[in-house]
């Protein structure tokens, strides 16, 4: 019976596509985890009582961040497709949908990374300086570690966004879960293949949330 | 020696100006613990704070041991710092790593060796009185056990001097007293410099040999602690003095003492940072024939001995030799109230 319900289904493209999720899922959130990183800390560093205090430059820095976030994702990869094309040498494909990932997702985690530097007590951070220790070490021993927690759990909520991001780029050929859905679901009138693909994606969705939890109830020691 | 010329620090926003230290002059010693008091706002944070740049002076220079503080670049002030240690009111421990390794912060900064790192963190868990916490975070621990782990990590790379913003006051008296203890002692071990902030002044009677009293960002009284307990010439250092001395109410009643106690002398004695007359009164008792009644009095202990005032009734046999004792033998300064004879 259950092989009557699901009898277009082939397995292995299945099994394929779950992988191309996980692949684009996981390497856009690297890359989103150190380029929010990365905008977070010039946010915060540059802001007005930071150690790189520059009004001009928060500005530009905050600007891009605002832009970025708000422009809607399936817009986002239509704006980049020259881009994207210039950088994998193709528009179709997962590694095509990682530019446009990353730089969809980066600003939103960006701003959580600020907010949860934000949070870091400033005794701390002023008696590090009272040590004599660089800003360098600053951002490497006290700042982020401080802010860890937070961090996860932001990148947590970030990578439930990706992988609504990976389906949405599916659908006009990134492969994945939502390519599957997409192309073989919905295209054939097979909507045995949409209902799987759509439970598969929330318990990738979950997988990612629980170990996103057990990290962050982990690292925190308050 | 730490010498302070000039120092002053004007905040600056957009429309006002907050002068919070003006041209304040100082000088400390070596291996003094210095105190400083004044009442919220007076400027003696910002101070503190100025003395390792943490805020930087809009004028005046520091010099700690001929070394100008003031003039140093970015990459000289860190070096700087390893040598001046602080301590702080909310502790600021990083609540990600453990004990141990918030005492090895600071020999991280200074690029200590593994080995000699994890004999140090030792040695100080040790000093502190911390050992078998190791391992816990500042979240297990109490006031107390944090700012004892604050004064290990202070101490790490052995400085010469050490500021202490208000370290007490976020702690109970008994804590308070048990980290006063620890801090004489590692200036006692160490000749450490200590430069003390607070606004209760019983933390400086307890363990400081000299005081600054600030009120609204200038230094308007200091000198040694004993000097300045019996003669505040300030207004607000007087009310200082009165937070552990009282008030002097008390001698509206000496006229019912007098009254009541008819018999033998009624005596005043002033303890004056006295250390080796402290048992004056059992050694009357002991070696002559007198009987002491003590109608009133409050002694306390500074680091120059005890100070105070005790009213006595002496009476007895040998009263005039037990007199001539006191003021010929004893350090101790006498004012008879009341002769019976
Ligand atoms: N960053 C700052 N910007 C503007 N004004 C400041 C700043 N820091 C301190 N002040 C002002 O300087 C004055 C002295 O403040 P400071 O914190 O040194 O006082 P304090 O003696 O330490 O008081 P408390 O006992 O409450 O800690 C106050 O009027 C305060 O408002
Ligand atoms: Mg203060």
């Amino acid at each position: 019976m259950l092989n009557d319900l699901f009898q277009s289904i082939k397995i292995e493209d299945l099994i394929e596509a779950t992988k191309e999720t996980f692949y684009m899922t996981i390497t856009a959130l690297i890359g989103t985890f150190i380029l929010g990183i990365i905008l977070g800390l010039l946010l915060f560093l540059t802001s007005k009582d930071g150690i790189w205090k520059n009004k001009s430059f928060h500005f530009v820095v905050s600007a891009v961040v605002n832009v970025f976030r708000a422009i809607p994702f399936i817009i986002l990869i239509f704006l980049l497709f020259p881009f994207t094309n210039f950088l994998i040498g193709t528009i179709r494909g997962p590694e095509a949908a990682l530019p446009a990932l990353i730089i969809g997702s980066a600003p939103f985690y960006g701003r959580l990374v600020e907010i949860a530097l934000r949070e870091v007590d400033r005794g701390v951070v002023e008696a590090a300086k009272a040590m004599g220790a660089k800003t360098r070490t600053i951002i490497f021993k006290v700042l982020l570690p401080e802010s860890m927690p937070a961090l996860i759990s932001g990148i947590t909520v970030t990578a439930i966004a990706l992988i609504g991001y990976t389906a949405m780029a599916g659908a006009i050929g990134a492969g994945g879960l939502g390519s599957y859905a997409y192309y073989s679901g919905f295209m054939r009138r097979d909507f045995d293949i949409v209902f799987l693909c759509t439970v598969l994606i929330v318990i990738i969705v979950f997988i990612f949330q629980f170990i996103g939890d057990i990290i962050a109830t982990k690292l925190d020691k308050r | 020696m730490i010498s302070i010329e000039g120092l002053s620090k004007v905040f600056t926003s957009n429309k006002s100006s907050v002068t919070a230290v003006e041209n304040l002059d100082l000088n400390i010693n070596d291996g003094d613990i210095f105190g400083v008091i004044g009442y919220s706002g007076a400027g003696k944070s910002t101070f503190v704070r100025l003395l390792n740049r943490l805020e930087e002076p809009t004028g005046g220079s520091i010099k700690i041991n001929n070394e100008d503080i003031t003039a140093m670049t970015a990459r000289q002030l860190r070096i700087a710092r390893q040598d001046i240690g602080m301590i702080f009111q909310h502790f600021n421990l990083l609540w990600s790593r453990t004990v141990e390794d918030n005492i090895a912060f600071p020999l991280e900064i200074a690029g200590v060796a593994k080995m000699d790192k994890q004999k140090r963190v030792q040695e100080l868990i040790d000093l502190v009185g911390l050992s078998g916490k190791e391992k816990a975070y500042p979240s297990q621990l109490s006031g107390g056990q944090k700012q004892r782990v604050g004064i290990a990590r202070a101490l790490a790379n052995n400085p010469k001097v050490l500021l202490c913003d208000e370290a007490t006051s976020a702690l109970d008296p008994e804590t308070t007293n048990s980290i006063l203890d620890l801090l004489v002692d590692i200036n006692k071990q160490f000749g450490l410099t200590i430069i003390l902030i607070t606004h209760e002044m019983h933390v400086i009677r307890k363990i400081c040999n000299h005081v600054a009293v600030m009120e609204s960002g200038k230094v308007v009284e200091q000198g040694e602690v004993m000097d300045v307990f019996l003669h505040p010439r300030q207004h607000v250092t007087k009310k200082f003095v009165e937070q552990v001395m009282g008030n002097g109410e008390e001698d509206e009643n000496i006229h019912g003492l007098t009254e009541v106690y008819t018999e033998g002398e009624i005596i005043r004695l002033h303890f004056i940072g006295e250390t080796t007359n402290q048992a004056l009164i059992s050694q009357l008792a002991k070696n002559y024939e007198v009987e002491i009644n003590i109608l009133q009095g409050k002694i306390t202990q500074t680091q120059a001995g005890a100070y105070g005032t005790l009213i006595v009734q002496i009476a007895g046999n040998e009263l005039d030799e037990a007199v001539r004792f006191i003021k010929e033998k004893s350090s101790v300064e006498m004012e008879v109230i009341q002769d019976a004879k």
